[in-house]
């Protein structure tokens, strides 16, 4: 029974780690950038949250959809001034320039905040419960999970279904005859950036309610979302589910062998993957 | 005043010339050709026309507006569509698709939609979901015509249609042009295949080496002056 | 019919001769000077010198080899904790345990080159640093070393260190500052070897292949260089010397912990900064690099975050704006290469015999 009990845990812990990794998943998709300050803007957003928690005296799920605008305009903002300048063949700006934004946030979130812990407390439904038969499953990892696949089913709608979705795709697959389409492909990576940090508020949130937060947890989250598109396979954001569900499996399972296995066997699944299929479980079949 | 205009349209690749002042006028109605051989520009001169290619201000006129200095999205959306040359279509999106995002930056009324796309192609209704790359040559030039004609354009550039392609086939896609011009829109031709330039358009420019040659009627031109403009006098 | 006398393939510069020179007498200044420096400057030169060999050694795998890489971490750690290990657990004499440190950190790049180089891009970079958390995660379960907490290198331990009661005699010194003589010493031998090192591989047949495989993999395969052989010399090299420059930055320590040894802000971030505030793919770019990078240190490291936050913006504004760094701009502006490795074909006249 015990080890059913963690295997739910470990996919619903999966769901959160979808939600760290669709936005940046959604990000290198179109534009084939990966951002290495993911993590740190996650935080950014829960600390986001905090702040409109302790202002305007909302409940967190309120706050982070006060948020959500914000965070829209943020990453709107960031990449079209900054990002957009180092996208192309060369790999070292946006990797150096992600990076020194990573610096950047967490010490910019250090002197605003200090380096307490902080949680977000949504009330009473924080240690709710449900009962299912086999297992008893918390309300909050249910409602995570269950958020994942709305917003995964959501940016699938997006791109597959509408005239937004249309132009990523053909701007992802060449931006100079994207502009004969009328497309103005810089606007537009800002629009999938701005997404992308939508996304990312809505994982805040989620971290925030679960578990204790600080200015330096962000690295950690980049490296889980990371593994989770590497297990799905690049630019199939159902198989970044699978991808954080294997990692959140590992984990809960490592942990109930020993606690301070815990991360570790989020690590050693994804090596093995690695191992076996380095182009992780659905790729894409052109990339 | 001529619908499209270029004047003394010079350009660069970096620190390479390769357009030294070309005047080209295109008329509301009218299908104009421009020929030369490989390398000689024609392309390039497409390119700053739409946009990609950014000149200096004062040398593009389109529709009594100077665009030279404009983007290639701000310039689809006034009227001008390219076919360019390599057909360039979207391999993520189906044909469908394909040609949907033709009409991204310009949705105005006019006889050009997905029904008279497809009545214009047929073969493109029966392959509508197929991924854009997946189909023939011939097929994928007859998608990305008809995803310039979805912007209703009121100029339709068209980069090397005949590239590529078997001469049954680039037949089979200029029987399409009568029925493009009475829909409305004036074309521009660049053809490496001089024959069916010159069966389609009313007026000729020669381009070689950056430089308009040779321009007249077709019938005008004998075929003497045609190769000297297009491969330059014996050397 | 046409004779050519002897062409020969150049490299060498007027300037180049003149840094040679220069470079010369500061190495002997800097031999000398424990002979009247403070205590303080001593230890000041080690950080120098040793960032200078981290460095050193990310500029050859990032701005030669194309491998960028936030996971050198792991071979610094795995060179400390060898040493600390050898050390503690089998009382070899530091010394010797230095360049153990760095085949150790080599025998660890060799199946995390298996996994990463799986990866490429920015997943190669996010890789590198995944599996230098694994190791430091593996090294916190190791007690006798302290685990998670960490350890301090007994005393009779840096006290038996080789060459340590030459240097106490020598000048006069108590055992620690003799220790701080020694390993400084030793950290100058490791910036020279380092330095020199890369130097001559640049110069060989493997350095030209390497600056080809850097620009157009495609093109260097079609040439018959093997890629592959190429990123593994480069990885291997580098984290061998980084395996070797992290035990000898820890045996001045004297004190480990896992989050200290592996830690990606000191082992990665200022590395990657000094190199790109230098000049990414050049050997002097590092070496200007790490000067920057040790007087901002020196004046504002007490405004902590505030600091910390500068060094950030100031790496994207140099990437963004100079992203061939501070020696970059200067090399343009003057064509100066003081370790020159472009090859110029001089020499050789051509002769035209009557046909």
């Amino acid at each position: 029974m015990i080890w059913v009990d963690t295997l739910v845990q470990g996919i619903l812990l999966g769901g959160l780690y979808a939600l760290f990794a669709a936005g940046l998943s959604l990000v290198f998709g179109i534009m084939r950038l990966v951002n290495l300050a993911h993590g740190d803007l996650i935080i950014l957003g829960a600390y986001l949250i905090l702040v409109i928690v302790s202002v305007l005296g909302l409940n967190p799920f309120l706050a982070a959809l006060v948020a959500l605008p914000l965070m829209f305009c943020f990453g709107w903002v960031l990449q079209r001034v900054v990002l957009n300048r180092v996208l192309g063949e060369d790999i070292l700006p946006p990797l150096l320039v992600t990076f020194g934004l990573s610096v950047v946030i967490q010490n910019a979130l250090q002197e605003g905040f200090t380096s307490d812990s902080q949680r977000l407390r949504p009330g009473p439904v924080e240690s709710a419960s449900l009962d299912l038969g086999i297992v008893t499953v918390g309300v909050m990892p249910l409602l995570t999970f269950a958020s994942a696949i709305l917003v995964i089913v959501g940016l699938n709608q997006l791109f597959y279904r509408t005239a937004l979705g249309r132009a990523f795709r053909a701007t992802s697959d060449d931006p100079v005859t994207a502009q004969l389409m009328g497309i103005r492909p810089d606007n537009l990576f800002a629009v999938a950036t701005g997404i992308a940090m939508v996304v990312v508020t809505i994982a805040a949130m989620y971290l925030g309610v679960r578990a204790n937060f600080d200015p330096t947890i962000g690295p950690a989250r980049l490296i889980y979302a990371f593994e989770a598109v590497i297990i799905g396979g690049l630019g199939s954001l159902w198989g970044t589910l699978a991808g954080g569900v294997i990692i959140g499996v590992a984990q809960t399972m490592g942990a109930a062998i020993n606690p301070e296995w815990q991360i570790l066997a989020g690590h050693v699944a994804f090596l093995v993957v690695l191992l076996i299929r380095p182009r992780g479980l659905f790729p894409r079949a052109q990339d | 005043m001529a619908l499209l205009e270029t004047r003394g349209l010079t350009a660069h690749y970096g620190d390479f010339q390769a357009l030294f002042g070309v005047d080209i006028t295109l008329e509301a109605g009218e299908t104009i050709a421009i020929i030369g051989s490989n390398g000689a520009g024609k392309t390039t001169l497409m390119r700053a026309i739409a946009g990609l290619l950014r000149s200096a201000p004062g040398m593009v006129h389109f529709d009594g507006q100077e665009i030279g200095a404009r983007s290639a999205a701000d310039i689809m959306g006034l009227g001008i569509a390219m076919v360019p040359e390599g057909r360039r279509l979207f391999p993520s999106l189906s044909v469908e698709e394909n040609l949907m995002i033709g009409a991204y930056g310009r949705k105005v009324p006019g006889p050009w939609h997905l029904d008279s796309v497809y009545d214009l192609f047929p073969i493109l209704k029966e392959r509508r979901h197929s991924p854009g790359t997946a189909l023939s040559g011939g097929q994928q030039q007859m998608v990305a015509v008809g995803r310039a004609l979805m912007s209703n354009p009121k100029v339709l550039l068209c980069d090397e249609l005949s590239l590529g392609l078997a001469p049954v086939v680039i037949r089979d896609i200029y029987a399409a042009m009568p029925r493009i011009l009475e829909g409305g829109a004036s074309v521009v031709i660049v053809e490496q295949d001089i024959g069916q330039a010159l069966k389609v358009a009313s007026r000729v420019y020669c381009v070689m080496e950056g430089r308009v040659t040779l321009t007249g009627r077709p019938a005008d031109l004998s075929r003497d002056a045609i190769h000297n403009a297009y491969f330059g006098a014996a050397a | 019919m046409t004779n050519s006398t002897a062409y020969h393939v150049q490299t060498r510069t007027r300037a180049s001769t003149a840094a040679g020179i220069a470079a010369g007498i500061i190495i002997l200044v800097l031999i000398v000077l424990p002979a009247f420096a403070s205590r303080g400057l001593i230890q000041d030169m080690f950080f120098i010198l040793t960032m200078l060999v981290l460095a050193q050694f990310w500029n050859l795998l990032a701005g030669y080899g194309g491998l960028v890489s936030v996971g050198q971490q792991a071979f610094v750690g795995m060179g400390a904790y060898t040493l600390f290990g050898a050390a503690i657990l089998w009382g070899i004499d530091p010394i010797w345990a230095l360049p153990l440190g760095g085949l150790v950190a080599l025998a660890v790049a060799v199946p995390t080159a298996f996994f990463v180089f799986r990866l490429q891009g920015a997943y190669f970079a996010i890789g590198t640093w995944v599996v230098a958390e694994v190791v430091r995660l593996c090294v916190a379960q190791w007690k006798a070393v302290g685990g998670g907490s960490g350890t301090s290198l007994p005393r009779n331990v840096t006290g038996d260190m080789m060459g340590l009661t030459f240097v106490q005699d020598l000048f006069g010194v108590r055992a620690a500052a003799a220790a701080d003589i020694v390993t400084y010493w030793l950290a100058l031998v490791l910036a020279v070897l380092t330095i020199g090192g890369i130097y001559w591989l640049l110069r060989t047949k493997s350095g030209l292949a390497l600056a080809a495989v850097r620009d157009n993999v495609e093109a260097a395969k079609a040439l018959g260089v093997n890629a592959a052989r190429m990123k593994w010399l480069v990885f291997l090299t580098a984290s061998f010397g980084t395996g070797v420059a992290g035990a000898l930055i820890y045996l001045q320590k004297g004190r480990i912990s896992p989050d200290a040894a592996f830690s990606v802000n000191d082992w990665t971030a200022y590395v990657i900064f000094i190199v790109v505030i230098g000049g990414i793919g050049t050997i002097e770019g590092p070496i200007i690099g790490v000067i920057v990078f040790f007087l901002l240190q020196s004046f504002f490291a007490d405004f902590g975050a505030w600091y910390l936050m500068a060094l950030g913006a100031l790496g994207i504004v140099i990437m963004l704006f100079a992203p061939k760094g501070l020696w970059g701009l200067f090399s343009d502006k003057t064509n100066i290469q003081l370790f020159p490795i472009r090859r110029r074909l001089s020499g050789g006249i051509i002769t035209q015999t009557e046909e």
